[in-house]
């Protein structure tokens, strides 16, 4: 992001912002362009949120805000001010994996990583939203029955379309849908 | 990004007097406008959030239809029982566009004034695009226009309109609520937008400062024949290079009572095609039909250099469109 010369002339334009990151309360001055990412990872250090493209096309930045992911490159942290944030940092329970986490390690659910945290807190919410009955537009090729009630089984065509939001250069997508589909049957090898 | 000043604004009326104020825009999900800021396209001196108006429900109205607010996100009208059960092609449309990811963020009232992805639009480093500087040119006219419009385009401008779900509210005859400085008003749908002409700056008919509250629908009797098919260069998160919402009411004897048939990725605005849905008036669901249907569909395109392709392509997806609208999955 670059500044300009007004902001270099002083932090009149700073804004108050307080969050709880993790379950951790923070409040931070910052400037009203700080995107949520960069507030993570250049102040807080909270690095495990990746920055991929910066423009809300590779879903590399992918975490939560008040329990729904959301691209935290195009969220203005002042923004959400107020708002509880669930990072890739947040996911395991004192120091052991989630189920989700230990699947992708399980499955070779990624080759160099870096999309991973954003893939695995991708799926995180996934997983909550097929449960709670969200729809994608797979699911339209069901009943209208399963649309009225949002009761469809997670294929691998609805994992694929509801995961289509986390690009991956190595090409890791089969064994993401694998290891998806490992926890989803609570069936993980 | 250029430097802003940052306000949350605490009711409607605060909105639109902080923008008065500050010459702001308005900040809901902020997926198509914070990007632009950063690529410098627009440099607002001020962004008003409307993060803390409410504005979240889809509400049943007097008259038996719905009202989504404002902010309502895309994902949770697409997934709200009344929109699912009485606007499934709704639903189906904005589940057809971005991500989930996106689509958590995004609002209602953004979905219709999210500017167009031309990308000479987009990156500044294209000297001319009349809609991002007005009278420095049409650079798609002998450039990449592909992507680009078919119809209501003009010789300063034929980029198309990006959203899926304007094509499906366009067939449902959606009434957008806005209040403004100077009051409270309803627009319908195709009055909403506007075509480029001499002036492809401004993309809709909202007077300045003015705020969307919220998008009525009407009753729909297309409940159990509507279908919104999205075609692109790839089958998931991309732009359509054509879309169509079709919806159909249905007499006993199997002919169409009704017919209502909206394109996305042809024109300026969601482009309703008229013609085509009389013609399907009193005939059977039939193949002839819908291949009648979608020669007047796309009778009156005129095609760019690198465009022509999307008439077959809407011609074929008009026709299948109908197809599933009659006799698809959601259907039985």
């Amino acid at each position: 992001m670059s500044s300009n010369d007004q902001y270099e002339a002083g932090d009149l334009c700073e804004t108050q912002t307080s969050l709880r990151i993790n379950g951790e309360a923070v409040t931070v001055k910052i400037d009203p362009r700080t995107t949520l990412l960069d507030l993570l990872r250049e102040t807080l250090h909270l690095t495990g949120t990746k920055k991929g493209c910066d423009h809300g096309l590779c879903g590399a930045c992918t975490l939560s805000v008040d329990g729904e992911r959301v691209l935290s490159c195009l969220t203005l942290a002042a923004s959400v001010d107020g708002s509880e944030i669930l990072t890739v940092e947040g996911l395991a329970d004192k120091g052991n994996l989630s189920e989700l986490q230990q699947a992708f390690l399980d499955h070779d659910g990624f080759q160099c990583g870096y999309c991973t945290p954003g893939q695995i807190s991708s799926a995180h919410a996934m997983m909550q939203e097929h449960a709670r009955g969200d729809l994608s537009m797979v699911s339209f090729e069901g009943t209208r029955d399963e649309v009225t009630t949002g009761r469809m089984e997670l294929s691998d065509h609805e994992i694929r379309e509801r995961m289509a939001g986390n690009i991956c250069r190595c090409g890791a997508y089969a064994n993401i849908v694998t290891a998806v589909h490992a926890v989803e049957r609570g069936a993980r090898r | 990004m250029n430097l802003f000043q940052f306000q949350h604004a605490t009711s409607v009326e605060d909105a639109i007097q902080k923008v008065v104020a500050t010459g702001g825009k308005y900040l809901a999900g902020g997926t198509n406008l914070v990007d632009l800021m950063k690529g410098t396209v627009e440099q607002p001196p001020a962004l008003i959030d409307l993060r803390r108006l409410g504005l979240t429900n889809v509400v049943s109205t007097d008259e038996g239809g719905v009202l989504i607010e404002a902010g309502v996100s895309n994902s949770a009208i697409a997934n709200h029982p009344l929109i699912r059960s009485q606007y499934p092609v709704v639903s189906q449309s904005i589940l057809s566009g971005a991500t989930t990811q996106l689509r958590n963020m995004a609002t209602a009232g953004g979905n219709l004034l999210q500017r167009t992805r031309c990308p000479y639009f987009m990156e500044t480093g294209f000297e001319a695009c009349n809609k991002r500087i007005p009278g420095s040119g049409c650079a798609a006219l002998e450039g990449f226009n592909r992507e680009h419009a078919l119809f209501g385009g003009s010789y300063k401008c034929v980029a198309i309109h990006p959203s899926d779900m304007a094509v499906a509210l366009a067939i449902l005859d959606a009434v957008v609520h806005v209040q403004g400085a100077s009051g409270k008003r309803k627009i319908p749908l195709p009055e909403f937008f506007r075509l480029p002409g001499d002036t492809p700056q401004i993309d809709n008919t909202l007077h300045p400062h003015e705020l969307i509250l919220g998008i009525e629908l009407p009753p729909s009797g297309f409940g159990r024949h509507s279908w919104y098919l999205k075609v692109r260069d790839r089958h998931s998160y991309a732009f359509a290079l054509v879309s169509v919402a079709a919806g159909l009411e249905m007499n006993e004897d199997g002919t169409i009572r009704r017919a209502a048939l909206a394109m996305g990725g042809v024109a300026p605005m969601p482009w309703r095609v008229r013609d085509a849905e009389e013609s399907l008036v009193g005939k059977f669901a039939t193949a002839a039909s819908f291949h009648a249907a979608a020669e007047l569909a796309l009778a009156g395109a005129s095609s760019l250099s690198q465009n022509g392709f999307k008439i077959d392509l809407g011609k074929h997806s008009v026709v299948r469109t109908l197809r599933l609208a009659s006799s698809g999955p959601q259907s039985r």
